[in-house]
């Protein structure tokens, strides 16, 4: 699916109230903790994890993360689009209404 | 769901990446599968709040995440918010582990402008006569208020529900009442048998086809909840043939301090007898982790006998539980029983057969009173004399 047909690209998400994100210096690495339990993201999800503050677009979260690493569009594009389902799927992140 | 690369395996890298702190082992309720020691009336001077923060800013020094407030009953300390403040403050993520006894609404908003994150209560049955006999205290009613209450003032909710014979069958109404409640998180725990649960083994256990059914009620109702709750089953080790990976393995993620300061690698861990458990009074939590005798005992694989040392699970499983080694075989370097490659695997349907024998005279439950643990004498004699008999 590409960037401009792709359904989900005004759609905002924030993070599920359940879950504390923040960086952890002893990790060198962004973690995501909740009730039972600790999540160390690697580099990709904790930047992408981070724009989602439940104002930026997906549309934004991309354009942000493409100046970010310029060159390949496309791919940065669409990983976003499998990391944000994912995080959902996992119950990371919540659909803005 | 594609595939999942986000997650880094977070191992601990050798840090106490969960610290539990027993604040205190006083508690008003008296409940029968306690995992407190069976001679808790015993215990030295509880920490104070200096030496307490002192715990904290070295857990934290050591990488630990985690943090959970317990007890006996942690609300029994009235410098809980205090100790809540500075652990937000040092960045942890902050559990509060309680029978909801103590947590007043004053003292709920004093924990919430604390910085506490989440609230695990304790729930035993959905009838108030039941609930209020099993903890041997008038509980129920305020627990229901106490967990509304939590809900109200926007805290993650853990509700734990210990299972055992008298309330596993009250999986769907236990279910409906969470729902109504609103909790985020349903932990059907079926108890683990040391200390007061192994002295009511008999009378605590389930039978295999209540497991059964109560698995399938969970299961049912994941499927018609959805998101809406996490549903979560603990199994019990003794219905069982492959061991848990307890505490992640020894000494790997997991540090315990008891209410004197004595550093464990879990909670259970003084079951074992032949260790020796030093406090943070006399050493930094660094030493005690790194270099205690004690934590050094089951690191790794070198201390495995067979069937674990030759076994292709080992780095999974890490053997099972030490404790229940110990408590059931004398020897905490054996394979933990639950395994079906142990030899002593029979001792675990012994147990069940024997405690639904037709002609076992029931007995009264044992109840977790300072009589009855300052009355054990040798608490932990009486303890393994029940599991190996």
């Amino acid at each position: 699916m590409t960037e401009a047909t792709h359904p989900d690209m005004q759609t905002r998400y924030a993070l599920n109230p359940m879950y504390l994100f923040r960086w952890e210096d002893t990790q060198e690495a962004h973690v995501l903790l909740y009730p039972e339990g600790i999540v160390k993201l690697n580099r990709t999800a904790g930047e992408i994890i981070g724009l989602c503050d439940g104002h930026a677009t997906v549309a934004s979260i991309i354009e942000t993360l493409q100046q970010r690493y310029p060159g390949n569009d496309q791919r940065v594009a669409d990983s976003i689009h499998t990391s944000l389902e994912v995080f959902r799927a996992k119950g990371w992140i919540r659909r803005q209404a | 769901m594609p595939k999942d690369g986000s997650v880094v395996r977070l191992d601990g890298q050798g840090k106490p990446l969960w610290l539990v702190l027993e604040l205190t082992y006083r508690c008003p309720l008296k409940c029968p599968w306690c995992s407190n020691p069976v001679d808790f009336a015993g215990e030295k001077s509880e920490l104070s709040t200096e030496e307490w923060k002192r715990v904290l800013r070295e857990g934290r020094e050591l990488g630990s995440l985690q943090l959970g407030f317990t007890g006996g009953e942690p609300m029994l300390r009235d410098d809980l918010e205090e100790l809540v403040g500075e652990a937000h403050k040092l960045g942890y993520y902050t559990n509060l582990i309680t029978s909801g006894v103590g947590l007043s609404e004053q003292r709920l908003l004093a924990l919430k402008a604390a910085g506490l994150n989440q609230i695990q209560l304790s729930l035993q049955s959905s009838e108030r006569d039941l609930t209020d006999a099993l903890v041997g205290a008038r509980a129920f009613d305020l627990k229901i208020r106490t967990a509304r209450l939590i809900k109200a003032h926007g805290f993650p909710m853990v509700l734990n529900v210990p299972v055992f014979r008298q309330n596993i069958d009250q999986v769907n109404d236990i279910l409906d009442l969470a729902d109504d409640i609103g909790v985020d998180y349903l932990e059907f725990a079926n108890i683990q048998y040391y200390n007061w649960a192994m002295i009511n083994r008999d009378e605590l256990l389930p039978t295999r086809e209540q497991l059964v059914a109560a698995e399938r009620a969970v299961q049912a109702a994941r499927e018609r909840i959805g998101d809406r709750m996490t549903l979560y089953f603990v199994i019990p080790d003794y219905f069982e043939d492959r061991p848990k990976a307890c505490m992640n393995g020894w000494g790997s993620i997991h540090l315990t301090i008891a209410p004197d300061g004595t550093a464990m690698p879990c909670q259970e861990a003084r079951t074992i007898e032949g260790l020796t458990f030093p406090t943070v009074r006399d050493h930094s939590l660094a030493w005690l982790w790194n270099e205690s005798p004690t934590f050094r005992a089951f690191r790794g694989d070198e201390w495995m006998q067979e069937p674990c040392r030759s076994c292709s699970e080992k780095t999974e499983d890490f053997g099972g539980c030490r404790c229940q080694a110990f408590l059931l075989t004398g020897d905490a370097r054996n394979t933990d029983p639950v395994c079906s490659r142990s030899p002593h695997h029979h001792l675990l349907a012994e147990a069940i057969e024997r405690a639904h024998a037709p002609d076992r005279p029931h007995q009264p439950l044992v109840m977790r009173t300072e009589r009855n643990s300052l009355g054990c004498g040798g608490g932990q004699t009486k303890v393994l004399h029940d599991a190996r008999r």
